[in-house]
């Protein structure tokens, strides 16, 4: 569904992804770990045209959206639920929910996707007309997401979900994005929490200094030995 | 008392334009981040086009007022296309230069193209008009029942937009974040136009009505109103539209109400503002309804 092909991004005279090439099958959990600066924020920010590649290409669903403006990118259906969560904290629940329809003109459809949201997070109904900026940590990355499903998007990529939240948000999260995934919606995962993410993935990227330094499927990367001391360590389970 | 109630009157009128225009200021500060210098010299050019409009090629004052606004939003966004989107990933100080540049370089361009020597400003009779009340004590002039109404009216408008439209809500958004506002296929690009149309039609209506008090048009006239303006924006809290609203009728009272009151200080009338931007910048920096600025440049 989504092919990236010897993907490089530079910043300013540093090269942040060298030759970067992955692929997300459809309907699957695709997951990037690495270390800090290892280039997954990079590789999102990119797909999303966030930030300009020098060079490879990015196809999705057979079409070359290399280069396209962020908007169209969008309206093909991948979106990005930023690291940070990034809400509107001056706009209300229902806003930021309303922004993730923007470039949608099924009205009727989209007052169902309100509820389906609303449904998946009952918080955000006690709060709709809350200013966003007035949540806590948790309750805004479930509008980062909530905010992303309005979009009805084909790929939701989501950028460390589970940064800074309490373990009992964490594996709040997780159910969630399985409970996406069950949708028939694509996701392509970026986490620090190693063990949780690949846990829950079909296909693990690793990435190391700009480029994949390993791959294979979730399972076979968690039983890897190199792996296991590099990224598990002694994270706790979480995600259970 | 009914000279009282007649400079009341005028003080209100000189705030809803303050306001109108403050509104303009702060709607593009609170998006670009940006003091848009160049607006006073937009000021200056729309009074030159309801010279031109009315008193050269005859038409009527409402005509003249709707030519004069479309020419003055094509001009603003004329030079946010120009002179602003270009920078939109450069430091701010870039834009702010820029900004000055093209206040200059239009000042410049009208002492060329029209001269520096002063024009008229044309009369608009109907407007002009002075109403008398009850036993001819009372007068108040249509121009400022015109004002304070389309003041209303405009900022009413402008408040249903950004609360109620789509538009106004990814005006917001875009406000306080370009890059996510761009994960949601907003066009921030569209967006700022939009923002721009609105603070150069305002700032039309604002010259319209400066025009028809101070009726004399050169090359400088746009720096004096656009400065005060501009501190309207500021003692109201920059980015916050019902302050700057506030802030402008706070101006203009203060400036008339003081003349009025103590006669002796007519020819410092236009210090005023400075020493309430001062004691403002003191004392609430963030202005009145301003929010916590965190810097994020």
């Amino acid at each position: 569904m989504l092919e990236i092909k010897n993907l490089s991004v530079n910043y300013g005279g540093i090269r942040a992804l060298k030759g970067v090439s992955l692929c997300v099958e459809q309907k699957k959990i695709a997951t990037l770990i690495g270390a800090n600066g290892a280039g997954k924020s990079t590789t999102l920010r990119a797909i999303t045209s966030l930030v300009k590649p020098s060079g490879g290409q990015i196809f999705f669903e057979g079409e070359d959206i290399t280069n396209m403006p962020t908007r169209e990118i969008v309206a093909r259906g991948i979106v990005l639920v930023p690291e940070g969560r990034h809400v509107f904290p001056n706009l209300t629940v229902l806003e930021n929910l309303m922004l993730g329809a923007y470039l949608r003109k099924d009205s009727s459809q989209i007052s169902r996707d309100y509820d389906y949201v609303f449904e998946l997070f009952p918080k955000l109904k006690e709060r709709s007309w809350q200013m966003a900026g007035t949540l806590s940590g948790g309750e805004q990355q479930m509008l980062a997401v909530g905010r992303a499903l309005m979009a009805r998007p084909k790929l939701i990529m989501m950028d460390e979900p589970s940064l800074g939240l309490a373990p009992l948000v964490v594996r709040d999260i997780f159910h969630i994005i399985s409970q996406i995934n069950a949708q028939g919606v694509t996701v392509l995962l970026i986490e620090q929490n190693a063990n949780a993410a690949l846990k829950l993935a079909d296909t693990g990227y690793v990435m190391e200094l700009g480029r994949i330094s390993m791959s294979g499927g979730g399972r076979d990367l968690l039983q890897n030995e190199q792996i296991r001391s590099a990224y598990l360590g002694k994270a706790k389970d979480v995600s259970k | 008392m009914a000279t009282l109630f007649q400079q009341f009157t005028n003080a209100l009128a000189l705030g809803c334009l303050y306001g109108l225009v403050a509104v303009g200021y702060s709607m593009v500060y609170g998006i670009l981040h940006l003091i848009n210098f160049a607006n006073s010299s937009v000021f200056m050019f729309s009074m030159y086009f309801a010279f031109y409009s009315v008193s050269v090629f005859y038409l009527p004052w409402y005509f003249g007022l709707i030519a004069m606004l479309a020419l003055t939003i094509l001009l603003g966004v004329c030079i946010e296309r120009i002179a602003y989107q270009p920078l939109r990933s450069a430091p701010r100080i870039s834009l702010t230069i820029s900004a000055i540049g093209v206040a200059y370089l239009l000042e410049n361009f009208a002492t060329v193209v029209f001269t520096a020597v002063p024009k008229s400003f044309p009369d608009i009779p109907f407007l002009q008009e002075v109403i008398v009340l009850g036993n001819g004590e009372w007068r108040i002039q249509r121009l400022v029942i015109f004002v304070v109404i389309s003041m209303v009216v405009l900022i009413a408008a402008l408040l249903f937009f950004l609360e109620h439209t789509k538009m106004g809500v990814a005006t917001r958004a875009v406000s306080k974040d370009f890059e996510t506002s761009q994960l949601m296929g907003i066009n921030i690009n569209a967006v700022i136009r939009v923002t721009f149309i609105i603070g150069s039609g305002l700032t039309a209506f604002g010259a319209f009505m400066w025009g028809l008090k101070y009726p004399q048009i050169s090359p400088t006239v746009g720096a004096m109103p656009g400065t005060k303006c501009f501190i309207a924006a500021v003692v109201g809290g920059i980015g916050n539209i019902k302050g700057a609203v506030l802030g402008g009728i706070i101006l203009g009272l203060v400036e008339v109400m003081l003349v009025y009151f103590f006669p002796g200080l007519s020819g410092y009338r236009d210090i005023f503002a400075f020493i309430i931007l001062i004691l403002i910048l003191l004392f609430k920096p963030t202005g009145l309804f301003g929010a916590k600025v965190t810097d994020k440049a």
